[in-house]
């Protein structure tokens, strides 16, 4: 691999990129325009099978017996599993990731075993030769429940004689460890420095608490897969996913398979955010179809997405901050409660962990506390956990700007982190861009705009870590000097385009002879799941040292045929030169590839790495609305998102990331719940009352790229996609709070929530 | 395979027929935007369904002597498209019209949105406001009914088996008459009415308002005719001190529910101001015809 | 009981299926035809990913029986580009970026040129407004209005 400092001199000097920062079609275009292109549901094989989920009626019951004898007999009906189909796993098996993942729940959360936990959860699968079939028979498997009292919410979850969710589960983190079982999971806790004595020296403090509900990802593609075994016990898997690799890996768990037996194919995938990186049907249609003997398709119903597919947390969250009458910031304070859904494992570490790191603060404090409740199990969505900590912390600042008549704007300029700051979470940042979205955002039009009757203005910055992890690329050289650029990371937005860029910049060949692909679990080397803002750094780093690799591998060809020193050859602009030009033309790469036999075989290129130096990104949004002061309606009229993305490959995606965050941080301010009724059942199963923003809510969003590049890539790339939603929900409510002159903290800000607190004042 | 029928009959009669012969159990489709989606929900009764879409009676409108007549099942982009209508019921067209997508415009049908029987409805208040009528088709044959008198609670209606709705009937209207419906919405489009409100109303030559309608959606088990909002404006200039009365009697006629859409107070204050804002827009369509 | 024999004409083309009564017509395309350019976000109406038009009209494939639509004319995605000659919207689309997963891009797609054949010159409001049906999750809609306004365009000469 190459220096990492000449890359940086590179972007730092005169020198530009001849393909990085250019907006070419994306290589999988075509066929997404043309309907040609294959999603989770569009995959069929001779001989398939229908499967469908017999899902709860109730929040909270035991199981008393299942019979399936009257749905087997119905013609049609090839197969039927249950929990008891499923192996028992070890409690203790666990794997951290962006939200730690416990198997033996997640097992439980495929297919209930003793006990069903939440609306919509699965109970029984069902195999037939149609889906028509299927569909009938879901209705003739007889569950037999003794219903309990369900736990909706983290303050009736955490009340002393609440129900208990789990027998046995004591609050993990806390000393000493309690011999009552309980709600709550577990307790994290960051800090720096004497929160309690910084606090003491503030001449101002502002303190409040914030509530927040349940929304989902939104994704329109709802999770399909078909799965087919073999006699030799050999699955095939094909399935929408955010990573082929996850699904084996957890197949190969939760059925207790040797993975070297699973092969996952991805498909395109509709949108995942997150809800993409755990598997629901995929375990149910391997052993569907081991049983009957025929591959199983599988598709879920948008009230399936809804009920049953990981949403993300609501909860509550209280945040203090202490300052002095200057406007620096002395200390702040987050306690928060996150419900995790019906198993342990809330972003709420996350939260904790995200919430200040914008700001350079000496003291502070985070404490959080994982909850269990009776809905869906928390699945990851875009940034996890740090939308809500933003919404609590941002509030507070806006608010602290207020009372100190500073603008808010400045009040963030003064206290911003900075290259050497340390986090909440103990890190010291290299060089961020914090600031620079913050001065940029100072000189908007937009911010420096008037505004009308009614009409508010929020500001709010928001903190992403980003994550590396082992990425896998291969660069594969074709006989007429074509290249194919293969990874095991699922195309989400996009990546495509920016894996083939990167390729074409250190090939130096156009990007039209580059042919990005996303391959399958045997054709490539593993791959961590597309996540956590990943892709382009990591994996666009595995791409960048593969096609080094391959440049390497031609250059050795020239200077065997040339007859030259390895180091007498050079890499320019797509060919091998020799040093002294005057003795050898160069070769292209089409030249090289066309000796390939006479020079060693067919050339290659490989890289399998572990990605560290993830580059922190932050960002930062202004929001207008107008208030309808007697209905509550609000509109957003304005609304700007600046980020340090470090380098933008592709600047048309990155701008998509950073519009397409913000829209679904607004959905989350103003409309996005879920709606429990009295039982616990899901009122909302459906995108008519599950609200995301519609094309005519939205305003164009003005995206602004700051460049500050990560010294950790080798072209300064930072993630882009996460932290786009981790501004929005407060810069709404600050919006919102200023249109109407009334403090809003409870999301989302619904039109009667609104009207009620314009009525109470 | 289900053993669900599907009948598309071409004439009243025939339809009439299928539904008697049915006894109760087939369900009439007209654009579908609801039935279909209690098909896949699982949530439909019944064993059969009667496309009523091919009866040419129910595709057509016409300019009668005295009024319109617009069959049941004309679509919502059909009847955005017809100019007269939009010109004399402003009011009825935005009703029908306000109903979800572009796509679901397509489809969606006045008869449809009436006889599924939600009280939310979006078409059902300007009808009911315009003081339209119905015309029904049974096992008896033909009877006419207000449109006020068709929904009797949520998903129920007065429509006997057999029965179903051919068309509607809007009167001419007399000069300086103007008509307006509004409901509200969390969002800008694809919701359903929290609150629809709905107001048309006649001025005498000196600009008093002569005769006045109100009708409210989604505030009560069916969608409701407020006489007494319509009398705060009648004999008045439709002034502000009489906006406010109206208001308060459209806000007091409400008996609403709390659910995922709003809140019995939300609705309740809602309704007078929508009630407000829609005498106002029909005040000046009024004043302009 | 026995299925039904539904005669249409697809992107131009006479197209023949069977189908049962429950069936809708994103069902018979997708299923029977193999036709699999309309998705299925929602089966309810609301996402509007499986748009289609029928007889011109554009409608929700999910919410159409199948058996519905015998002796009409359909048109779907996989007729918008003529051979390997994209539509301008498809061209726009990919031009401006206007798709991230993609999903939703050949409802959007069938719904924009259903807007500019009624409206050659819309507004930004009023593109909208009439896509309002159409869900996107992915790009918070900034781009597929642009690439829709732009295709309008290049289709009026400008």
């Amino acid at each position: 691999m190459g220096n990492e400092k000449d890359y940086l001199e590179l972007i730092d000097g005169e020198k530009k990129f001849r393909h990085i920062g250019t907006r070419p079609i994306r290589p999988d275009g075509v066929d997404k325009v043309t309907g040609r292109a294959n999603f989770g549901a569009d995959f069929t094989m001779n001989g398939m099978l229908h499967g469908r989920v017999v899902r709860s009626p109730h929040a909270h019951a035991k199981i008393k017996s299942i019979n399936s004898t009257k749905a087997l007999k119905l013609k049609g009906v090839k197969a039927v599993v249950t929990g008891k189909d499923f192996p028992t796993l070890d409690p203790s098996d666990k794997a951290v990731g962006e939200v730690t993942v416990s198997f033996f729940d997640m097992s439980r959360n495929v297919i209930a075993r003793d006990k069903v936990l939440y609306d919509g959860h699965a109970v029984a699968a069902v195999a037939a030769t149609s889906p028509q079939i299927a569909e009938k028979a879901l209705a003739l498997i007889e569950v037999e429940y003794e219903v309990l009292k369900p736990v909706m919410t983290v303050s009736e979850a955490m009340k002393k004689n609440a129900p208990i969710l789990h027998k046995g589960m004591k609050t993990s983190g806390v000393e000493p460890t309690p011999s009552r079982s309980s709600n709550v999971a577990s307790r994290a806790e960051f800090k720096l420095g004497d929160v309690n004595k910084a606090f003491k020296e503030a001449d101002i403090i502002v303190e409040r608490d914030y509530t927040t509900q349940t929304v989902h990802q939104g994704y329109i593609e709802p999770h399909a897969c078909v799965a087919d075994i073999n006699a030799d016990d050999m699955a095939t898997i094909w399935s929408s996913s955010q990573g082929q690799f996850m699904v084996r890996a957890l197949v190969a768990k939760l059925l207790a398979m040797n993975t070297s037996k699973i092969k996952v194919i991805p498909s395109e995938i509709g949108g995942g955010f997150g809800g993409k990186t755990i598997v629901y049907l995929e375990p149910l249609a391997v052993l569907l179809a081991k049983k009957a003997g025929r591959p199983v398709k599988m598709v879920m119903t948008r009230d399936e997405v809804m009920r049953a597919t990981g949403p993300t947390s609501g909860g509550h969250a209280r945040a203090k901050i202490g300052a002095k009458n200057d406007g620096t910031i002395v200390a702040g304070e987050l306690e928060m409660e996150y419900e995790a859904g019906a198993f342990p494992g809330s972003p709420v570490g996350l939260g904790c962990m995200t919430g200040f790191a914008p700001y350079n603060l000496k003291d502070v404090s985070c404490v959080g506390w994982d909850v269990v409740v009776n809905r869906p199990k928390a699945a990851a969505y875009r940034a996890p956990g740090a939308p809500v900590a933003a919404f609590a912390v941002e509030s507070a600042m806006d608010e602290l700007a207020e009372q100190l008549k500073i603008d808010p704007l400045k009040l963030r300029i003064k206290n911003a982190a900075v290259e050497g700051t340390q986090a909440p979470y103990g890190v010291k940042f290299p060089r961020i861009g914090c600031l620079e979205t913050l001065t940029e955002a100072q000189t908007t039009d937009h911010y420096n705009s008037p505004l009308g009757p009614n009409q508010g203005r929020g500001v709010a910055s928001g903190f992403w870590f980003n994550i590396g992890g082992q990425s896998s690329a291969s660069v594969m050289v074709n006989p007429d000097g074509t290249v194919i650029v293969a990874t095991g990371s699922p195309d989400i937005g996009g990546s495509r385009a920016s894996m083939a860029l990167m390729a074409a910049e250190v090939l130096g060949i156009e990007l039209k002879n580059i042919k990005p692909l996303v391959a399958d679990t045997e054709s490539v080397p593993y791959s961590d799941l597309t996540g956590g803002s990943r892709v382009t750094f990591a994996t666009g780093k595995a791409v960048v040292e593969a096609a080094e690799d391959a440049v390497n591998d031609m250059k050795r060809r020239a200077a065997k045929i040339w007859d030259v020193d390895f180091d007498q050859v050079e890499w320019k602009d797509g060919s091998a030169c020799c040093i002294e030009t005057d003795v050898h033309k160069p070769m292209t790469i089409a030249d090289i590839a066309a000796m390939a036999g006479k020079t060693g075989g067919a050339i290659s290129g490989k890289a399998n790495i572990n990605a560290k130096g993830a580059g922190a990104a932050f960002a930062t949004h202004i929001c207008d609305v107008e208030v309808d002061p007697e209905t509550g309606h609000v509109t957003v009229l304005k609304y700007t998102a600046v980020q340090d993305v470090g380098t933008a490959i592709h600047p048309s995606y990155v701008e998509g990331q950073m519009q397409g965050g913000a829209v679904q941080g607004i959905g989350w301010a103003l409309n996005e719940e879920y709606v429990y009724g009295k039982e616990g059942q899901l009122q909302n199963t459906g995108f008519l009352d599950y609200r995301v923003p519609v094309a005519s809510d939205m305003p164009m969003i003005d995206a602004i790229i700051v460049e500050v590049p990560n010294p950790g890539h080798p072209y300064g790339v930072r993630g882009v996609g996460e932290v786009p939603i981790v501004p929005p929900l407060a810069a709404v409510a600050n919006a919102v709070s200023h249109a109407i002159g009334i403090r809003m903290t409870d999301l989302p800000m619904s039109p009667p929530k609104i009207l009620a607190a314009i009525d109470a004042e | 395979m289900s053993d669900l029928q599907f009948s598309s009959p071409k004439s009243v009669k025939e339809a009439v027929e299928i539904l008697s012969a049915s006894k109760g159990k087939a369900r009439v489709l007209a654009g579908g935007t609801d039935l279909l989606v209690q098909l896949r929900a699982g949530r439909m009764s019944g064993s059969m369904i009667v496309d009523i879409k091919n009866i040419p009676e129910l595709r057509s409108i016409k300019k009668e002597k005295n009024g319109f007549t617009i069959g049941a099942a004309v679509s919502g982009a059909e009847l955005g498209a017809h100019k007269a209508i939009n010109k004399a019921w402003p009011g009825v067209v935005e009703g029908l019209e306000l109903i979800g997508s572009t796509q679901i415009q397509g489809r969606a049908s006045l008869g449809g949105n009436l006889c599924n029987g939600s009280p939310a409805a979006d078409s059902v208040p300007g009808l009911i406001a315009a003081g339209a009528t119905c015309k029904i088709a049974g096992p008896k044959g033909l009877r006419t009914s207000k449109v006020e008198d068709i929904v009797l609670g949520p998903g129920k209606t007065s429509l006997k088996t057999g029965e179903f709705v051919v068309s509607f009937f809007l009167p001419t209207r007399p000069k300086r008459s103007g008509d307006a419906y509004l409901r509200f919405i969390p969002r800008t489009e694809m919701d359903i009415a929290v609150v629809g409100a709905s107001v048309s109303l006649t001025l005498d030559k000196v600009g008093v308002c002569s005769e006045a309608r109100v009708s409210l959606g989604a505030v009560a088990p069916k969608p409701l005719l407020v006489a007494k909002a319509a009398s705060a404006i009648i004999g008045t200039k439709v002034d502000d001190e009489a906006l406010t009365e109206l208001s308060l009697a459209a806000s007091a006629a409400c008996d609403p529910i709390d659910d995922k859409r709003g809140t019995v107070e939300y609705r309740t204050k809602v309704a007078g101001v929508l009630a407000r804002r829609a005498a106002t827009i029909a005040l000046e369509r009024a004043r302009g015809n | 009981m026995a299925k039904y024999h539904v005669k249409t004409t697809i992107n131009g083309d006479p197209a023949e299926f069977l189908c049962g009564t429950e069936q809708t017509v994103l069902d018979c395309l997708r299923d029977e035809l193999g036709l699999t350019g309309s998705k299925e976000g929602c089966s309810s109406g609301d996402c509007g990913a499986c748009s289609i038009t029928l007889d011109g009209r554009l409608v929700c494939a999910c919410l159409v029986l199948g058996v519905e639509t015998e002796g009409k004319d359909i048109e779907t995605i996989e007729g918008i580009a003529d051979g390997d000659d994209l539509h301008p919207i498809q061209k726009h689309f990919l031009q401006e970026a206007a798709l991230q997963c993609g999903i939703c891009t050949p409802g959007f797609i069938v719904a924009a040129k259903a807007l500019l054949a009624e409206n050659p010159n819309p507004t930004e409001t009023e593109t909208r407004y009439w896509l309002a049906g159409n869900l996107c999750r992915c790009t918070g809609y900034d781009k597929i209005v642009t690439a829709v306004m732009n295709a309008a365009a290049e289709m009026r000469g400008e």
